[in-house]
């Protein structure tokens, strides 16, 4: 009998075109590699130098989000882009695009958005694939049960040139999550907790699989935000196994095997689990009937609290302290009266349609408190569109919302989307470090549901209040 | 990339952990379409006012930092983004090495491909190191030791074929290029 194995695994195994020896790392092939405009220019700039060219156009699919703005005139109105460093970012991934022959969902494409977004809607992530892209939340394709990772511009330019990667194996982490989440607590929530216990290092040098009850019952778009978050833990990759919710998810998406080579696929795809047996490297086990809306108070994501708890007291720590001092928040003053001044929806964490429908079931017939700036920014133009077709862009809108197009907007500030110095952000996406939305900005992490609440009171508002 | 044997250097302390990547190149810097310049930028929430005076107290800005190759850190450095962007900042910079207890995998591993040295110590060592900023450290790569002042060595980890690399100067492209038939023999199999 062979041994059992993780699904990290399988799919690892699966790849190897080199094994490691005891002086170089194994070789490892790249079954789809995602590329976006700010983390490309400098790889195409190597390949150029060395007369290379890109091995296999076929598996490489570049969009453009981080830079692109997200205002409509400057997308589609002709309206010059503000950001003049930006507009040539995007030129030069268009012309890398062309020169390389690399397909390029562009400025103006119905299918662009962000590349954590689109990867999925078109179904080109698949279960069992290993998928590259030079950005960390990468991870979140782990959701399909593929090995997702970020990966940085030199090795962008390898996957470019060879298709292959060399990678240290990893090692792996079980996050059991058993039980159901209690009403009113999302996905994010999970996540967020996860982190909290985990430590934001606590991943470092591990890959995180996702088990148990809860986990199986989330739908695919609550399985990405969660590992989309792994990274946040330090994990460079977060996977859970493929199943029928995976294979319903993918089933006539563009493009996903159709067919023969659909049931094929499947056959091949409903291996890729956690043999009886196997063991991780580590495992935690979390309750997750346990838990409540989570919200973040410094400024790392594993500094988080309950909503309805504290900022906690943890002066004489230099970390603690200084996020103190950032934040300017006091400790043991109760996160729900914090105060707030931006929300943010959007970003590859909570921008896809379900995220939308839940901040919209909140913010129906309802407005935005005086004086606070709510953004809500689709993770595509796909997603925007649905957006439209439900009129959730309407209620947004009667509640006072920013309504754009797709792009990563104020998650990290450098397309023009920002918040200001000093200000309180309840923001939906990843990061709260220091000036990631913008110099001096202040950020919350939080789910949908509770960046909508605290839009409406102008406070940090407990979601379950609108339930 | 040139060869790297050893780096000789005092050391600049910035003992705050987890010093993410967005800290060390703000995002808005990221929209360029080359490497160099980012020195400038380095670190620019913290060592520059609104206004881009420096900001006197930062310890970039003090003169006991100039001229050091060596960066200190607290625990867990350069958690955060894949922003190669943040190792090529340091090195346009001047830094050579970065020392701390932990430090982030993509950034080591972008850290590794620039010649930056991303470098692992004990926590004695590194407690020792952040009580005195501004020694002088001998950083031995054949070894994979760190030397600080006339403390005894203290060894390191590093891969092996990293570590191959970075004595020779030669980048792991050029390995990966060479192992075109088995990649060739790869595709074939898996072809459909
Ligand atoms: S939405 Fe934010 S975290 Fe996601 S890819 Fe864009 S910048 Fe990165």
């Amino acid at each position: 009998m062979s041994t059992p194995r993780t699904l990290f695994e399988k799919v690892w195994s699966a790849h190897e075109v080199v094994p490691a020896t005891a002086d170089t790392p194994a070789v490892i092939f790249i079954d789809l590699h995602l590329t976006h405009e700010v983390t490309s220019p400098q790889a195409f700039a190597i390949l150029r130098e060395r007369g290379l060219k890109v091995r296999r156009p076929d598996l490489t699919l570049a969009t453009m989000d981080h830079a692109t703005p997200t205002r409509t005139e400057q997308v589609f109105g002709g309206a010059p882009i503000t950001i003049d460093s930006a507009a040539k970012q995007i030129r030069q991934l268009e012309a890398n695009c062309a020169d390389f022959g690399v397909e390029l969902l562009g400025l103006q494409d119905a299918r662009r958005g962000i590349v954590h977004i689109i990867g999925p809607e078109l179904g080109v992530t698949q279960p069992g694939k290993t998928i590259v892209c030079g950005d960390s939340h990468t991870s979140t394709h782990g959701a399909f049960g593929a090995l997702a990772f970020g990966i940085g511009t030199t090795e962008v330019g390898h996957v470019l040139a060879t298709q292959c990667l060399l990678q240290k194996k990893p090692k792996t982490f079980a996050i059991n999550v058993e039980g159901e989440l209690p009403n009113g607590v999302t996905p994010k929530d999970l996540i967020l907790a996860i982190i909290g216990k985990v430590g934001v290092s606590g991943g470092t040098g591990y890959v995180f699989e996702y088990r148990g009850s809860a986990i199986r019952k989330l739908n695919m778009e609550q399985r990405m935000t969660i590992c989309n978050m792994s990274i946040e833990a330090g994990a460079r990759a977060g996977m859970i196994a493929p199943d029928e919710i995976t294979f319903e998810y993918l089933k006539d998406r563009p493009r996903a095997p159709k067919g023969a080579a659909w049931d094929k696929a499947v056959n091949a795809w409903r291996a890729l689990v956690t043999d009886d047996g196997a063991v991780f490297d580590r495992e935690i086990t979390i309750d997750a009937s346990a838990l409540e809306p989570m919200i973040t108070y410094g400024t790392n994501p594993g500094m988080v609290v309950p909503i309805s708890g504290q900022v906690p007291d943890r002066a004489g720590d230099p970390v603690f302290d200084a996020a103190m001092r950032y934040m300017g928040l006091t400790p043991g003053q109760r996160i729900q009266d914090a105060p707030v001044n931006v929300v943010f929806v959007g970003s590859c964490t909570n921008g896809r349609i379900s995220d939308l429908r839940a901040a919209a079931r909140v913010l129906k017939g309802h407005k935005v408190a005086d004086g606070v700036q709510l953004l809500i920014v689709p993770g595509s133009q796909e997603v925007k569109r649905d957006a439209e077709a439900e009129g959730l862009d309407q209620i947004f809108k009667a509640a006072g919302a920013d309504w754009r197009e797709s792009g990563c907007s104020m998650c990290l500030g450098m397309n023009g989307d920002t918040v200001a110095k000093g200000q309180y952000s309840v923001s939906t996406s990843n990061r709260n470090f220091e000036g990631r939305q913008g110099v001096g900005a202040r950020t919350l992490l939080a789910s949908p549901e509770t960046a909508a609440a605290s839009a409406i009171r102008g406070k940090v508002t407990d979601p379950r209040e609108f339930a | 990339m040139q060869a790297i044997k050893t780096i000789h250097s005092r050391t600049v302390v910035m003992p705050s952990t987890n010093i993410d990547t967005d800290q060390i190149i703000p995002g808005r810097f990221l929209t360029t379409t080359t490497k160099e310049g980012l020195g400038q930028q380095l670190f620019a929430d913290w060592r520059y006012a609104a206004d881009g005076t420096p900001i006197a107290d930062f310890i970039l800005n003090r003169p006991e930092a100039e001229g050091c190759r060596i960066l200190v850190a607290g625990r867990n450095l350069g958690c955060g983004s894949s922003r190669e962007h943040a190792p090529w900042a340091l090195l346009d910079y001047g830094f050579q090495a970065v020392v701390s207890t932990e430090i982030a995998d993509i950034f080591r591993n972008n850290s590794l491909k620039n010649g930056l040295l991303p470098i692992v110590v004990d926590d004695a060592t590194h407690q020792w190191l952040l009580a005195n900023p501004g020694v002088t450290v001998t950083i031995d790569l054949q070894s994979a030791t760190l030397q600080a002042a006339s403390r005894e060595p203290v060894s390191f980890p590093i891969d092996a074929f990293a570590r191959y690399c970075l004595l020779n100067g030669v980048d792991e492209l050029g390995f990966l290029l060479s192992k075109d038939a088995e990649i060739q023999r790869y595709e074939s199999q898996h072809a459909g």
